[in-house]
């Protein structure tokens, strides 16, 4: 059994959903996202206490005809492309809401 | 007993651009002139200023051709540096110094910047944009170079006031946008009019076969804005301002694309 992921929204970015679309920039380099509707989905529910994969249940495959093993696959590999961007936070552990705020502050 | 100090005279020139007066100093009588050559229009002639900032003029071997801009905040100052100057400022204090070669485009990158500063903090700011007031309105007419800003501009009427055909300048005062000139020169070469108004709209320019005005999408007209928007320090802070006033002002001012042939034909749309 692999063990679960937590995702928490990085602080050193803005975010605003306008119209349809979640925008994100982020602090590092002022780089602007637009987030597609999973990863927005994925995104706002990342509160660094709830597994990645309790997330995928009851907001993906609720949302979407997708197989809870599809979805998490894909989450996660979405989760990892966010992290790298700095605008998602990944961890084996819950991520306490301090760790988010103060990590690598500029 | 000979004289251990010589007395320098320092030349004082308040801009007064947006409603803030930086009063910029200076010890080369020269340089004063081209000052006050290159912000006619936007010198004040009131005595105080909220901001000062002293100018100490290098040869110009001190200057490099690094063009890129960098704006950081430490111990209380931003620091702002390009290849042509090196300038710290206060913003607790109000003041600031620059070091420079004796040229204005350096003094004037320096005020683009502080003024970017001194704008985030209440929701405005700088962007690439033409901006006309008509009917007392004023226009804002964003686009990449080559869009058309300065063509656009040139078309304007004889009862349109021109603002600026390179930066446009836009405040959030008591709860609405107003747009004000500036004396930062584009293409066209002509300094922008000292006047404001409240802004009616922004136009994202494309060039076409005919005229024609669409509207744009929330999130297009967010990207848009904050493409571009002036925008320089490398600080969380700042960013989330900057990101929060483009938000703000794409929800309470309309964002329209402006599709138009190069003829005057198309201010018959912008009223």
């Amino acid at each position: 059994m692999t063990k679960p992921l937590y995702v928490a929204r990085s602080r050193r970015i803005a975010a605003r959903k306008l119209g349809e679309e979640m925008l994100v920039m982020s602090a590092h380099g002022s780089t602007l996202f637009t987030l597609n509707p999973t990863a927005a989905i994925l995104w706002q529910a990342a509160d660094g206490a709830t597994p990645l994969e309790e997330i995928v249940e009851s907001k993906i495959c609720s949302e979407y005809e997708v197989s809870p093993e599809e979805a998490l696959r894909d989450a996660e590999s979405l989760a990892q492309d966010l992290a790298k961007h700095g605008i998602l936070l990944i961890s084996e552990k819950p991520i306490a809401e301090s760790s988010a705020r103060n990590e690598g502050r500029l | 007993m000979p004289e251990l100090a010589t007395q320098v005279e320092t030349y004082s020139a308040a801009i007064a651009i947006g409603g803030f007066t930086v009063r910029l100093n200076t010890t080369d009588a020269d340089f004063f002139e081209v000052l006050q050559a290159r912000y006619a229009g936007f010198v004040s002639n009131e005595p105080s200023a909220a901001f000062e900032l002293d100018i100490d003029l290098c040869p110009p071997e001190c200057a490099t051709s690094n063009p890129d801009v960098r704006v950081t905040f430490r111990s209380g100052n931003w620091i702002m540096q390009r290849g042509d100057f090196r300038a710290e400022w206060s913003p607790a204090a109000g003041r600031g110094r620059i070091r420079q070669t004796a040229t204005a485009y350096s003094t004037d990158s320096m005020l683009r910047i502080v003024h970017t500063l001194l704008l985030a903090k209440s929701g405005g700011f700088l962007m690439h944009a033409a901006s006309v007031i008509r009917n007392r309105k004023a226009f804002l007419f964003a686009g990449e170079s080559g869009a058309g800003k300065t063509t656009i501009s040139s078309l304007a009427p004889a009862d349109a006031t021109l603002l600026t055909d390179e930066i446009s300048y836009v405040r959030n005062l008591d709860d609405r946008y107003l747009a004000f000139g500036t004396p930062f020169i584009g293409d066209l070469g002509q300094a922008g009019e000292n006047a404001s108004a409240p802004v009616a709209a922004l136009y994202l320019l494309a060039k076409g076969l005919s005229n024609s005005i669409e509207p744009v999408g929330a999130a297009e007209a967010g990207r848009a804005v904050l493409a571009n928007m002036l925008f320089f320090a490398e600080d969380a802070e700042m960013v989330r301002l900057v990101f929060q006033a483009a938000c703000e002002f794409v929800d309470r001012v309309p964002v329209l694309r402006l599709t138009f042939v190069p003829d005057a034909r198309v201010w018959e749309l912008i009223r």
